[in-house]
């Protein structure tokens, strides 16, 4: 018996060491010796393709992703299209393969970034990806694109990235049958707020709902802006707002006040358990981005009557964003095609046919708002009328190095509750990686 | 004593094992080494002479602190959670029950399973809300009134590593159960009979005899749930995502890496974590070398 | 001998409660992934699905299927090939000393220990450089970070086994590949099995090295599963259909393998 397993075990052996030569050359049956170097896979003729990087893996992103290429097929048919993305941890697996991908030399054409500090912070600085001003003023997407929008995707006047959907972080959801149980009004100031959670938690009900870390980090950046306001706000992260003043000790304050009225178990709960908690009429609030929309629609919501949704109170009028957007890679190996492929991802029919299935709005604001639901649509007339701010936990604002210093910072505050050892460890943070000098 | 053919081919043999740890780990040790001792930090390679620096911060650094208590609070629940487990259910299949190798599959299976989605479910299963929203482990302690063993989970203070390790040891104790068990086999009965002729006790007959002739299986044992307790990574965050109380160097290495662009750092915890390994597993190399070739 | 019979037959009670200990996630895993998306909920989580659909796994097998492929490819002869050279290895260490072997050993050994978030950097810049990308670069990278295990193992196995074996070859005249392949190699197989079941289950199961070496076309299972989430919302009733299929060979290997799992593990652990 024990010879036949061995037979059929050096004859599998055989044949995938066979299959493997054959199919990359580069396994003989030692491969733990020195490999001859694997002749390196045909590459299609220089511009008859594009590599396109993204996180855009799964559920509404990859649909939208597939209808953007359905036109970019139809406009190049003769540029083949290359989808290379890659899932997981909001990008963070995606971004390590690209980081080590750049390292290798082997940049795909274009890739996803959140746009602004996240793309600028490293890949501008890193030298890795190209301005795109010509595409800009050639496409005529500077009269398309909200004024205060460019500043925050730019560096030293130029543009790196072509942004094609926006998402909205200062959104904060709330149950309307709970809120009229207990006589609360939607809030819209942080005072506001705190009287309307301490009626809430009176009725024994949890006011705001919570989740991991990093919706914690979200929830945080929301109440800088409620609190401080997007100028103060803003100014944080080029250097205008002073990280030690006491306008942003009393920020904090409000922050830890804040996470007093949320449930206890948070850490256990993905942002989707959280957002759910105010769909099941558990909690009253939750302040997440609004791809929490999309989730609940999916769960067979009716907006309006299972959900509503509001500015975070102290932010009404501003508008912080986050945005996917699309680069040029330096030493791009298809130029022609990656210019292609941008062109589409800014134009009105690409983020057309995009964001509708993502659950996004366009960059652009020149987009038919038929194509959009109730929330969406608002979220529309808010991003071509309100001041623009970006988000910091989405890569707006800050660099991947300050960001995670404030992450971890925000981790041991979350553990010891010290608020001005928290406000010593931003100050850190925006010392050693942020303008503060 | 050998023909010295024999000689050379068995250096010709094993010289591609050689060389391909050479390279894929030495070598890359070396580079992280070097990368530790840079200023690395951005995507771009930057091999500045930086020195200890980045130790230096890591040690006064209060993330790399809890990391540390994690470490030793996760490793010590897991592999001495995992042994005894482990080691148990070795002795009670051993008694030649009936449905023993249903036992024994069902003990193994979660081996089976990326830690990816193990994590999920135990996340679910952890949950640590009260009252009306009380669901998984709680909830099913609750309706059968063991009220007591509500708890938690891994968001208790501290200690909520501990459940993380609860979970590492649902995954890895059956493995540890099929090595004690092929252990307890291969002890000849005729050992164990003739001590009950003497009139000892099964306790003591377990104490005295199969105990200490089990010791390199449990050395096996430490060493295979020490490995994967030092780069257990994937399995916290899928049960508990990235946050601080929870955080082991692994994680740390990666999100300070990827995520912050320091790779500087990101080498510097990596090679603190390698220097750990090494001190623990010297001795049972010194251990293993001594068996062998002699005998 | 009834008493004793009577007396063992209390182990159940422990054995079953282990049991159900070791279900319960399986139990959650396989609900789920009956449930439709709208049912999931922390609170109903024990609950059974509203209606036996096999939707979820239809659909996360559409998605993972041209994956399997790739995962048999590459794990197969990274499993086979890794057990090959660590039985090579184990054999030299272990029978044929020569000097220099005592420090060869341990020198392998330490490569079981490398934190492997560490090395990619590297890894992936020498596959580059290489020209080794890919499947086959995926499962190279698995042979060879394999060969510890697997040269721990084969060594303490022949180490456990009596010179006199090797004495009376050698007196008829054989040399050392003759030994290798006509003494040690029929014997070898419970310790084959041991070691192709921890590597096909680590290969297999592999996330970080498979999402970093290989490109969309040649991603493996884990990555594809993984991808299935996508970065916000998560479908988590298809993820978990999903997820046992993906654990089906693994499981099926140990199914076919385990009677010579134990005996495997029972001739190459005693000893180290």
């Amino acid at each position: 018996m024990s010879k036949k397993i061995w037979y059929s075990l050096f004859a599998v052996l055989a044949l995938t060491a066979l299959v493997l030569t054959a199919c990359g050359g580069a396994a003989p049956a030692e491969p733990a010796a020195e490999a001859p170097a694997a002749p390196v896979e045909e590459a299609a003729p220089a511009d008859t393709q594009v590599e396109v990087f993204s996180w855009w893996t799964g559920g509404g992103e990859a649909a939208g992703l597939e209808a953007m290429i359905g036109i970019f097929d139809a406009e190049y048919p003769d540029i083949e299209f290359v989808n290379a993305a890659v899932a997981g941890g909001a990008g963070t697996n995606a971004r390590a393969v690209l980081a080590t991908r750049l390292q290798a030399g082997d940049p795909p054409d274009s890739w996803q970034g959140h746009a602004g500090q996240e793309l600028i912070g490293t890949y501008v600085e890193g030298g890795q990806i190209q301005a795109l001003n010509d595409l800009y003023e050639a496409e005529g997407w500077l009269d398309v694109m909200p004024e205060t929008l460019i500043p925050l995707i730019s560096n030293e006047g130029n543009i790196y990235s072509v942004p094609v959907n926006i998402h909205r972080a200062n959104v904060m959801w709330y149950n309307p049958t709970v809120l009229e149980e207990n006589g609360v009004e939607v809030p819209t100031t942080m005072d506001e707020w705190f009287a309307a959670m301490d009626t809430l938690q009176a009725a024994g009900v949890t006011p705001l709902a919570l989740g991991e870390q990093w919706t914690q980090l979200h929830l945080f950046e929301t109440v800088l802006l409620g609190s401080l306001g997007s100028e103060a706000y803003d100014g944080l992260w080029d250097g205008s707002t002073d990280w030690t003043s006491a306008e942003v000790t009393a920020a904090l304050d409000n922050f830890a006040k804040v996470l007093t009225y949320t449930n206890s178990d948070s850490a256990s709960l993905s942002w989707q358990d959280a957002s759910q908690l105010v769909i099941n009429g558990d909690a009253a609030f939750n302040v997440m981005g609004d791809w929490a929309e999309g989730y609940f629609r999916e769960l067979g919501k009716t907006p309006e009557t299972d959900y509503g949704w509001a500015p975070v109170p102290g932010s009404v009028g501003v508008f912080q964003f986050l945005s996917d957007s699309f680069t040029l890679a330096v030493g791009a190996p298809h130029p022609e095609g990656a210019e292609a492929w941008l062109k589409i991802a800014g134009s009105k029919a690409g983020q057309e046919a995009f964001n509708p299935i993502k659950g996004s709005i366009c960059a652009r604001t020149d987009c038919d708002p038929e194509l959009f639901g109730v929330y969406l649509q608002s979220a529309m007339a808010d991003w071509g009328s309100n001041t623009v701010s970006g988000s910091l936990t989405h890569g707006v604002v800050a660099n991947d190095s300050w960001k995670s210093e404030i992450d971890t910072a925000l981790g041991l505050f979350l553990i010891d509750q010290d608020v001005e050892g928290f406000q010593t460890a931003l100050v850190a943070a925006c010392v050693s990686s942020g303008p503060c000098q | 004593m050998f023909k010295n053919k024999d000689k050379y081919l068995s250096v010709i043999l094993i010289s591609p094992s050689v060389i391909a740890i050479l390279i894929f780990v030495y070598g890359f040790i070396g580079w992280s080494m070097r990368v530790s001792l840079s200023n690395w930090k951005g995507i771009n390679p930057d091999y500045s002479w930086a020195g200890l620096k980045n130790y230096i911060a890591l040690f006064s650094d209060p993330r790399f602190h809890i990391d540390i208590r994690n470490t030793f609070i996760f490793t010590g629940v897991f592999v001495i959670g995992s042994i005894l487990l482990g080691f148990f259910m070795a002795v009670m299949l051993d008694q030649g029950l009936r449905g023993e190798g249903f036992f024994r599959s069902i003990f193994l299976f979660p081996m089976a399973i990326s830690y990816i989605v193990t994590g999920v479910v135990w996340r679910w299963l952890m949950n640590p809300a009260e009252g009306v929203r009380m669901s998984g482990l709680n909830l099913l302690f609750s309706s059968l009134h063991l009220d007591f063993l509500v708890n938690k989970w891994y968001t208790t203070p501290t200690w909520g590593i501990a459940a993380i390790a609860m979970t590492a040891i649902w995954q890895m104790s059956g493995y540890i159960m099929a090595l004690y068990l092929a252990g307890l086999r291969s002890i000849p009965n005729e050992l164990r009979e003739a001590a009950r002729i003497d009139g000892a006790s099964e306790l003591k007959i377990y104490r005295h005899i199969i105990l200490p002739l089990l010791t390199p299986i449990t050395l096996s044992a430490l060493i295979i749930l020490g490995h994967t307790s030092l780069k257990v990574f994937d399995l916290i965050i899928a049960v508990s995502g990235k946050q601080l109380p929870l955080d082991v160097p692994a994680i740390y290495m990666w999100q300070t890496t990827f995520d912050g662009l320091f790779y500087g750092r990101g080498a510097a915890i990596s090679i603190i974590l390698l220097l750990s390994v090494a001190v623990l597993i010297i001795p049972y190399i010194r251990y293993t070398l001594k068996t062998g070739v002699e005998q | 001998m009834n008493t004793k019979a009577l007396r063992k037959n209390w182990l159940y009670v422990p054995l079953i409660a282990l049991t159900i200990f070791y279900l319960l996630p399986m139990y959650v895993m396989l609900v789920t992934g009956f449930k439709s998306f709208a049912e999931i909920d922390l609170k109903t989580m024990w609950n059974l699905p509203h209606g036996i659909s096999f939707e979820n796994y239809i659909e996360a097998f559409a998605q993972l299927a041209p994956s399997l492929r790739n995962s048999f490819m590459m794990v197969i002869p990274a499993a086979l090939i890794s057990s090959m050279l660590g039985s090579l290895n184990g054999f030299i260490l272990a029978k044929w000393k020569f000097r220099g072997a005592d420090f060869i050993f341990p020198f392998i050994l330490f490569g079981m220990f490398i934190p492997y978030q560490s090395i990619i950097i590297p890894l992936v810049q020498f596959m580059n450089t290489a020209g080794i990308t890919g499947l086959p670069g995926l499962a190279m990278a698995h042979i060879i970070y394999g060969i510890p295990i697997t040269t721990l193992t084969f060594r303490n196995y022949y180490a456990s086994l009596p010179q006199e074996l090797l004495e009376a070859a050698k007196i008829d005249g054989a040399d050392m590949l003759g030994i290798y392949r006509h003494i040690l190699l029929p014997i070898s197989v419970p310790s084959f099995v041991v070691v192709l079941i921890w590597q096909f289950t680590s290969a297999w199961n592999d996330f970080l090295f498979a999402v970093i070496l290989t490109g969309n076309t040649e991603w493996p299972i884990t990555v594809a599963l993984n991808n299935m989430a996508g970065s916000q919302i998560i479908s988590w009733n298809v993820q978990m259909a999903g997820s046992l299929l993906a654990a089906l060979p693994t499981l099926l290997v140990y199914i076919f393998l385990g009677r010579y799992f134990l005996r495997g593990l029972l001739a190459g652990s005693l000893k180290g």
